[in-house]
């Protein structure tokens, strides 16, 4: 084995590769030219790119870089989700961009560089890559967060997500140096063979314990997700588009990934992911129920969708411990449910991005009354997000909710099924109190005042993509799911030992 | 030779410390360095096991701890004074624009 990468390797993290170099160009770029439409469409273009350099992975299933990076079916679909993502972003944020006078090309880059971030996050199978993409992704998004840096919330929107996700770093990083104290190795597929005996120390425990609270934190669960509200109101609306959308689809794939891999962490992890997900849940929903802001509102709904979410990684943890059969369908049901939440979210907040208006004045609930008859595509396409948040039938969130309800019922968590459907139904206040006023209130006289606000051909395109999305994957779900039932899904720990041996 | 325990236990302390730095600290400069305390715990740690192993894997790993730590100061630094720029003050209190 030589110490320089081989081709084959640099081939399997081709969309990270593609991503860094055209978020490089893009600030070479800028420089040279003043069209704004010309670098949206060399972000575009680099977004699409990185996507389709999933081409060799496809085809060339395994491991790269000695193990660092893992090319299964599982990284593949994450880098589809996290581009499409990337370029749902990039072009509802182009005229966005230009509202509020804010420099784009740093944008673009730095929305491409936190997408190569997140891209090894969910390919990670090295405690140490996954660090890595962890703070590629995380430093940047502190800077997107902080970017209409005029703005005094913008700026404490930054400041607050900096020290507390750097503060999270810290517990991650403690957790992992634990952990390898505890098994002589950051690889997660050698843990377990390394580990043999030694599995149950307290080393070991108390390290999962702190990967779990600092990953905790990045995927905005209670009681770690104080930070949420404030950060997404803040932040620009496209940024929180992303952030609600990418960085948590990531991070998750990371925890499943460790699932996967590491036998120890499915024994010890069940208690505190039961706990987890009925206390996200309710914080989430509790909260939202409150909100008179729609960023805030939405920003409460992905906390409690994290606690919809985590409802499957307790069933994942009690399948993989309880049964031989392993927990391929909990595995299908987490990335299922975080593909139709991510195009629905990402579309919703587009909306929002848009209708704000100048400076973003106009997010109040209140703002958003008449909006039926003013602007009839616009509030279908809202009310249908909103729907698939709640998760009914005909929307890709019905069969999101279903499959999470069914893993749990399959792994005998009957009392953390019932939560869900009692949060479901909490949920259903604040969704539909926002369809109500949009469709049976007379809009208030300010905004009545202002013209419709037409949306540009590209935010359309995006809101295109994410009502078909919703709707295909509401109505047929098969394509992706059997995608994600096929057997060998991720490179396990179990497959590597039958290997090895 | 020291123990590998010992070690452990610095380190333990030291990020215990920045924990409690970083919750009961209110200028955001000490906030600040007390992330950093905890980051070079975690280094003092991987460093001992990696001693008491006989490996240089958790070495490498102080690399990269290192390397990030660096890049997180600088983008940190730029928002401290942003802050300060817009607020004239480093008092996280003050920062209270956003919330319920």
């Amino acid at each position: 084995m030589s110490a320089f990468p081989n081709s084959a390797d640099l081939l399997h993290v081709l969309p990270e590769l593609i991503w860094c170099v055209f978020g490089a160009l893009l600030m070479l770029l800028q420089p040279l030219t003043q069209s704004r439409r010309f670098l949206t469409i060399v972000a575009v273009m680099g977004a699409i790119l990185g996507v389709c350099g999933n081409f060799y992975s496809v085809h060339n299933t395994g491991t790269a870089f000695s193990g660092l990076i893992a090319a299964d079916r599982f990284s593949i679909f994450f880098s589809h989700l996290i581009g499409l993502i990337a370029i749902m972003v990039i072009l509802g944020a182009n005229s966005y961009l230009e509202r509020e006078r804010l420099a784009d090309a740093e944008f673009y880059a730095l929305v491409l560089f936190a997408t190569a971030g997140m891209g090894v996050l969910a390919s990670a199978q090295e405690l140490l890559t996954a660090f890595i993409g962890l703070e590629m992704s995380s430093i940047s998004s502190y800077i997107l967060a902080g970017y209409r840096r005029d703005v005094l919330k913008s700026g404490e929107s930054s400041m607050k997500y900096f020290l507390l996700g750097s503060f999270a770093t810290a517990f991650f990083l403690y957790g992992i140096a634990l952990v390898y104290g505890a098994t002589g190795t950051t690889n997660l597929l050698r843990m377990d063979i390394t580990a043999g005996a030694e599995s149950t120390s307290i080393l070991l425990k108390l390290g999962l314990a702190l990967i779990l609270i600092g990953l905790g934190f990045k995927v905005a669960a209670a009681p770690f997700q104080i930070w949420t509200p404030d950060v997404y109101e803040g932040a620009p609306t496209p940024v929180t588009a992303l952030f609600s959308a990418g960085p948590k689809a990531a991070t998750f794939a990371l925890l499943l990934r460790i699932f996967a891999d590491v036998h120890a962490a499915t024994q010890f992890w069940f208690y505190a992911f039961w706990i987890l997900a009925a206390l996200t849940m309710f914080a989430g929903n509790l909260g939202a129920l409150l909100q008179t802001n729609v960023k805030r509102m939405l920003a409460y709904s992905s906390i409690a969708h994290a606690g919809y979410i985590l409802v499957a990684f307790a069933a994942v943890t009690k399948l993989s411990a309880d049964t031989n059969i392993g927990a391929g369908p909990a595995y299908a049901a987490v990335a299922f449910y975080l593909l139709s939440y991510a195009l629905v979210k990402v579309g919703a907040f587009t909306i929002v991005s848009q209708f704000g208006g100048a400076g973003e004045k106009h997010l109040s609930l209140d703002d958003y009354a008449g909006l039926g008859e003013r602007q009839p595509f616009v509030a279908a396409a809202l009310s249908l997000f909103l729907l698939s948040l709640l998760g009914l039938p005909i929307t890709a969130g019905f069969f999101g909710k279903f499959y999470v309800f069914k893993a749990a019922v399959d792994a005998h968590l009957i009392w953390l099924a019932v939560l869900l459907a009692a949060n479901s139904i909490i949920g259903a206040y604040y969704y539909i109190r926002l369809i109500v006023i949009m469709y049976m209130r007379d809009p208030i006289p300010e905004v009545a005042a202002t013209t419709p606000i037409r949306f540009p051909v590209v935010v359309n395109v995006v809101l295109a993509i994410a009502v078909i999305g919703t709707l295909w994957l509401g109505i047929l779900p098969n394509y992706a799911l059997n995608y994600l039932l096929k057997p060998g899904l991720i490179n396990d720990s179990q497959s590597q030992i039958t290997q090895m041996k | 030779m020291v123990p590998t325990n010992y070690y452990l236990i610095l380190s333990a302390i030291i990020f215990g410390l920045g924990v409690v730095a970083f919750i009961f600290k209110r200028n955001v400069i000490t906030i600040f360095m007390s992330i950093e305390l905890m980051l070079n715990a975690v280094n003092l740690a991987f460093v001992a096991f990696s001693q008491a192993k006989h490996q240089s894997d958790g070495q490498v790993f102080v690399l990269f701890v290192i390397v990030v730590a660096a890049a997180e100061a600088a983008v940190g630094l730029g928002i401290i004074i942003l802050m300060q720029r817009v607020r004239h003050s480093l008092n996280v209190e003050r920062v209270d624009l956003l919330k319920l």
